[in-house]
């Protein structure tokens, strides 16, 4: 066998058992996950109030809507600005230094740990009002939204050609109405992709809520109180004593993978979605 | 350089000492000509000579770009388009363009036919639909797409995509119509029906195309301006520069030498 073919087995078979540890662990966790803890997801997982530590029974609820309500509110934040921002970067900055700087600090901002958001939050939001809130963990998680968003939106809508842009110009269209009526709308399954990438993102943090929006055992949407989040109350009752706590942890977790992974399936969907009517 | 405009009808476009510059460097000089209502222009000359840079003045398209500038005039119905207090929006209304590459936009068909309309402010329903409807008729497209004038238009052919550009640029009645090398992409008998139409508009608007086909210049155009390396070589009648071309490079490039 000839050395150029004997090379490229080697990195087909490197590459592929690559590919297979990778895919390995991750049907592990899955199918662990599922093995372990689908019995314990139940309808009143869905329905039933948090107990009192050591009752039985009980349920997820507030922990749901509340991860729904700070990760809405951290998109109703985290998606415009960095909508806005990302179309700034490749409509009217472009190649400008100010811009390449931006681009520069979202990079940068991608790879912080997201503890350290939660901290930074702690410091500017939880401190000055004198306790934890859903607020300050809509924005930490928001902060982490933003830098995601504005690249990739960056990224999506320097794809678009320039002559689709000329051509509106060509027709006497103010720049506003070449943005948002021919080039948005040209990149909007991708738009919608990332936005949809970017919630799936932060759906599983745990890290900067722990900080900030913190953990509540009571029924409690105010803005200015903490709130209870799958994801904590996961990290709290899998840490916690008591066999009903790790159940309910084991369906939060259930509930959390599966619904990160609809989010990227649905992303997905969304690229491969075209005009058909 | 002297010049004396000898056109016979009446003036349209004028040109005059004109430059044009890519930041330092020179991409137009000293062009002079004129051009007369309701004919077609070819614009020809080797890659790389000008013309695309050339159309692109008409409609001031530079002005997307930043360190691009003109010197001189360009007169259109005596109005300077290159001073700077002109209303660029106003100007691109006027001057139409189509492109090389057909650019249909991300809507409907008719949505991208009203696209102009809307933009000069006509908000009424029925004048709407009877403008898209003449401007379909017009680039010969009504027949094909009259059944599916809310599909997405980028699932048009090329050619139907490009005859779609032009009803977009007709639609709102501009004076002029800049073509950039608009047939380059195409299939020849998408080409020859964009040709008709360019020959049918021309008697109501004036047209510059930008070809690299000589076949075309010669079957479609009145007048034919010659340029090399963004000097203006000859302009003259279409049937003189290709029969009768006085200088020599005209020639070699009509023969095919180069380009």
């Amino acid at each position: 066998m000839s050395k150029r073919r004997f090379l490229n087995y080697l990195g087909l078979t490197v590459s592929t058992l690559s590919a297979l540890i990778g895919l390995f662990f991750l049907f592990w966790i899955i199918i662990s996950l599922i093995y372990k803890g689908f019995h314990y997801l139940n309808w009143n997982v869905f329905t039933q109030n948090a107990v009192a530590p050591g009752d039985n029974g009980g349920g997820l609820k507030f922990a749901i809507l509340g991860q729904l309500e700070v990760v809405g509110i951290a998109s109703l934040i985290g998606i415009p600005i960095g909508l806005l921002a990302g179309i700034y970067l490749s409509e009217y900055g472009k190649d400008s230094f100010t811009s390449n700087v931006i681009r520069n600090i979202c990079d940068a901002m991608t790879s912080i740990p997201s503890i350290i958001i939660g901290i930074f939050i702690y410091a500017l939001l939880v401190v000055p009002m004198g306790n934890f809130s859903a607020l300050a963990g809509s924005v930490a998680l928001s902060i982490l939204m933003i830098p995601i968003v504005i690249s990739s939106v960056d990224n999506i809508l320097r794809l678009v050609p320039n002559e689709l842009r000329e051509a509106a110009y060509a027709l006497g269209a103010p720049k506003y109405v070449v943005i948002f009526k021919v080039v948005v709308k040209e990149a909007i399954v991708g738009i919608i992709s990332a936005i949809l990438i970017a919630i799936s993102r932060v759906l599983g943090e745990t890290a900067p809520l722990l900080f900030t929006s913190f953990n509540s055992n009571f029924e409690s949407y105010k803005l200015n109180k903490p709130i209870g989040t799958l994801t904590v109350t996961m990290y709290d009752y899998a840490m916690g004593p008591y066999d009903n706590w790790h159940h309910l942890a084991w369906a939060a977790a259930i509930i959390l993978t599966f619904s990160v992974l609809l989010f990227n399936i649905a992303s997905r969907l969304f690229s491969y979605w075209r005009f058909s009517h | 350089m002297s010049y004396t405009c000898k056109i016979d009808g009446k003036l349209k476009i004028d040109v005059r000492d004109f430059n044009f510059y890519y930041g330092n460097k020179k991409a137009l000089s000293d062009l002079n000509f004129c051009v007369k209502e309701n004919t077609i222009l070819a614009l020809i000359g080797p890659s790389g000579s000008g013309k695309t840079t050339l159309a692109r003045c008409f409609n001031r398209m530079h002005d997307l770009y930043p360190n691009n500038h003109y010197e001189g005039r360009i007169l259109i119905d005596n109005k300077d388009i290159l001073d700077p207090k002109i209303d660029l929006i106003e100007l691109r209304n006027k001057i139409g363009m189509v492109f090389q590459k057909p650019t249909a936009f991300p809507m409907s068909i008719f949505e991208n036919v009203a696209f102009g309309l809307k933009l000069i402010g006509i908000k009424n329903k029925t004048e709407l639909e009877d403008r898209v409807v003449q401007a379909l008729k017009g680039a010969a497209l009504w027949d094909e797409v009259k059944d599916r004038l809310n599909k997405l238009a980028t699932n048009l052919s090329g050619g139907q995509q490009q005859r779609l550009c032009i009803a977009r640029a007709i639609a709102v009645n501009p004076e002029v119509l800049v073509f950039d090398e608009s047939t380059a992409s195409l299939d020849p008998i998408s080409t020859s029906k964009i040709e008709d139409l360019m020959i049918e508009a021309s008697k109501k608007l004036t047209i510059i195309a930008v070809t690299h086909n000589l076949q075309q210049a010669a079957r479609i155009s009145e007048y034919t301006l010659f340029l090399m390396n963004g000097e203006a070589i000859e302009y003259d009648k279409t049937d003189v520069i290709f029969t009768n071309p006085k200088d020599k490079r005209t020639q070699n490039y009509i023969m095919g030498k180069f380009g």
